[in-house]
């Protein structure tokens, strides 16, 4: 995505710096499993934090706790120093959210499916025509904004959700998986937008089991494995610490032969 | 307050773009019933109109010794087929599909002429419904022949055939004509109600399984709204397309009811503008429970399919007290009012038998309704604010 194209509209609402994602001793118990353990960080604005782990490994768990769809059992996360547990609502005005599944609604336009959550997160029309237009621009999706979703390619499909998730102007932006199942061009297009929102001064993080996509687009890296954090450093402290040549070496070390990373 | 407006107006405008949501909600669930319903009606109403007009057949054996019964019953327009049989012969022949043989007994034309009881043997077979009606009515025909000679002989010998008549009873059917068709109208009320929840039907899958099917539960259940208005919205869409629907099959029936000939056998279906109206008052309590019945049923399913496997069952729990009510042959009482759909049932009934509605079961059936579907959308809202939910 060409620079030119994405004017700094769509930042707009984001509220300055100090955006940050705080995750404090989360831990989240399913049964007899484990799927978070005294799990901490904090994911910075400006910057986009990777949470890499094998598929179970908690990514999942932790991200759903972060936006409150999940209650931990003990611990506690805030976004920009707002419980989420204290106050969900206020906290998650501050937080746009792409989560594993992200489907549309098939019989909407993808003006009608963005509307939708602005409407939800209280945005008044006038305002709403403004931002999807912003959105619009930003994310190349003019062609088909007034399109049923039913026919829409995965690109297509992503980008309506990346706009449905960033319609409101929240600082941060949470995404689990979010190339999980996208085409080749669909990721490339998917990494341009993560970098914009990066250089918008957005706090960005984002799940993977993918090691190759963390690298390629993170600051930061959180390893998880069992539930538990393994690493948590920049790319650059993780090559030095480990003493590996290669950064897929350096994850190895970490997480151990046994997690099977891809 | 607004979060229920917004999930109210995306459900409804959704769904109006859904040709499985309309063809259910708009077409199949209010015109099914009553289409079949006048159908239904139309073909016993012939039935029962063409009966009497047919011919009496009876095959008769031994008519040379009746020639007097033989011309009694020809000229009383009975069809009848001579052939000889002895009685095992004619027991057969029944059983064989013949509806009806007289057999008149050698000894007969003695016995008649010493005025003595004559004996005549009719073969019939009591356990096939289908000919029970054509013994009767030879029963009655043969009946009458019986006292028309009793009186001639009372005459004969100078008595009045009056003192055989010691009492004289008199029917006097009560029932109105509307009152009659009731018997016959008593499985409309059923129809209006499953036209009712059939159009909240789909979409309260919609809304609830298909919105986790198509994996956009999550997005929503993360942003800052509250569950219960969430879903809350999403139930009042469902009552819309409900009444919509409710409103379509009224409106049907008043039109089939134009067409079905009811007044041909003496009956008249009180089912103007009016009634529908009133029907539709009735309902309109129901509507809130079914669809968050539906809604909360639907909430625990995973995919589409399975909603549907489940809720296809929550379509027959109306019945369930209506055919208790049949069975035990219920009539209006304000202690019934407080069953939901059997109150409606109950009042819709006595709308359509021209009885008067006593304000109060209304009220009461009324608030019966709304109260449990308040209980059950407190369960609902219940069931989304948990972790569970995400599936």
């Amino acid at each position: 995505m060409p620079r030119a194209s994405c004017p700094r509209a769509v930042f707009l609402e984001h509220d300055g710096p100090g955006a940050v994602i705080e995750a404090k001793g989360l831990s989240k118990r399913f049964g007899s499993i484990e799927a978070a353990r005294q799990v901490s960080f904090v994911a910075r604005d400006g910057e986009i934090t990777g949470l890499l782990g094998a598929n179970g490994a908690g990514k999942s768990t932790c991200l759903r706790m972060l936006y409150g769809v999940l209650t931990p059992d003990s611990g506690s996360a805030c976004i920009d120093g707002i419980d989420i547990l204290g106050e969900t609502s206020k906290a998650r005005a501050h937080l746009g959210v792409l989560p594993h599944a992200a489907g549309l609604y098939n019989n909407l336009t993808a003006r009608e499916n963005i509307n939708y959550f602005g409407s939800l997160h209280g945005m008044s029309a006038a305002r709403l025509a403004e931002r999807t237009a912003e959105l619009s621009r930003a994310l190349s999706m003019d062609a088909f904004m007034e399109r049923r979703a039913k026919g829409f390619s995965q690109g297509q499909r992503i980008k309506v959700a990346l706009a449905r998730a960033l319609v409101h102007g929240p600082g941060n932006v949470v995404l689990d998986e979010p190339t999980n199942g996208l085409d080749v061009m669909a990721i490339r297009n998917l990494r341009e937008m993560l970098l914009e929102l990066k250089r918008q001064g957005r706090c960005v993080l984002f799940s993977s089991h993918v090691m190759q996509e963390v690298a390629a687009l993170c600051d930061r890296v959180i390893i998880i494995g069992r539930g538990r954090v393994l690493a948590d450093a920049t790319l650059q402290e993780i090559r030095e610490r480990s003493g590996t040549a290669t950064l897929e070496e350096a994850f190895l070390q970490v997480l151990g032969d046994t997690e099977g990373v891809a | 307050m607004r979060t229920l407006f917004v999930v109210f107006a995306k459900e409804f405008l959704e769904n109006l773009r859904d040709r499985r949501t309309l063809l259910s909600a708009l077409l199949f669930g209010p015109l099914f019933g009553p289409l079949l319903f006048g159908l239904m009606v139309s073909r016993m109403l012939e039935q029962s109109v063409v009966e009497t007009d047919v011919p009496l057949k009876i095959v008769i054996s031994g008519s040379s010794h009746a020639p007097g019964l033989i011309r009694y019953l020809e000229a009383r327009g009975v069809r009848l087929t001579k052939k000889e049989l002895s009685e095992t012969e004619a027991r057969a022949a029944v059983r064989g599909g013949v509806p009806v043989v007289l057999l008149v007994p050698d000894d007969y034309p003695q016995l008649f002429k010493a005025a003595q009881p004559a004996p005549l043997l009719l073969f019939a077979d009591s356990a096939d419904s289908q000919t029970r009606k054509i013994a009767d009515r030879a029963r009655g025909v043969l009946a009458t022949y019986g006292s028309t000679i009793a009186q001639l002989r009372l005459q004969i010998r100078g008595v009045s055939p009056l003192l055989a008549v010691p009492v004289a009873v008199n029917d006097v059917d009560v029932a109105t004509p509307t009152g009659r068709a009731v018997v016959v109208l008593g499985f409309m009320t059923y129809f209006v109600l499953f036209a009712l929840l059939m159009g909240g039907l789909y979409l309260a899958i919609d809304s609830t399984a298909g919105e986790r099917e198509r994996g956009s539960l999550e997005a929503l259940l993360s942003l800052p709204v509250g569950r219960a208005s969430l879903v809350g919205g999403k139930i009042l869409a469902t009552c819309a397309y409900m009444c919509i629907s409710l409103a379509l099959s009224l409106t049907a029936f008043v039109l089939v009811f134009r067409f079905v000939p009811l007044e041909r056998i003496g009956m008249s279906a009180n089912l103007g503008l009016k009634t529908a109206l009133l029907f539709f008052a009735i309902c309109l309590p129901f509507v809130p429970l079914g669809a968050t019945l539906m809604t909360l049923v639907a909430s625990f399913t995973r995919t589409y399919r399975e909603a549907q496997t489940y809720l296809t069952s929550v379509l027959l729990v109306p019945t369930l007290p209506i055919a208790f009510a049949s069975i035990y042959s219920l009539k209006t009482k304000s202690s019934l009012m407080f069953i939901p759909s059997l109150s409606q049932h109950l009042l819709m009934t006595s709308v359509l038998k021209d009885e008067p509605i006593l304000f109060p079961d209304v009220l009461v059936s009324a608030a019966a309704s709304l109260g449990l579907a308040l209980l059950l959308f407190a369960a609902t809202a219940r069931h989304w604010r948990r972790e569970s939910m995400l599936g």
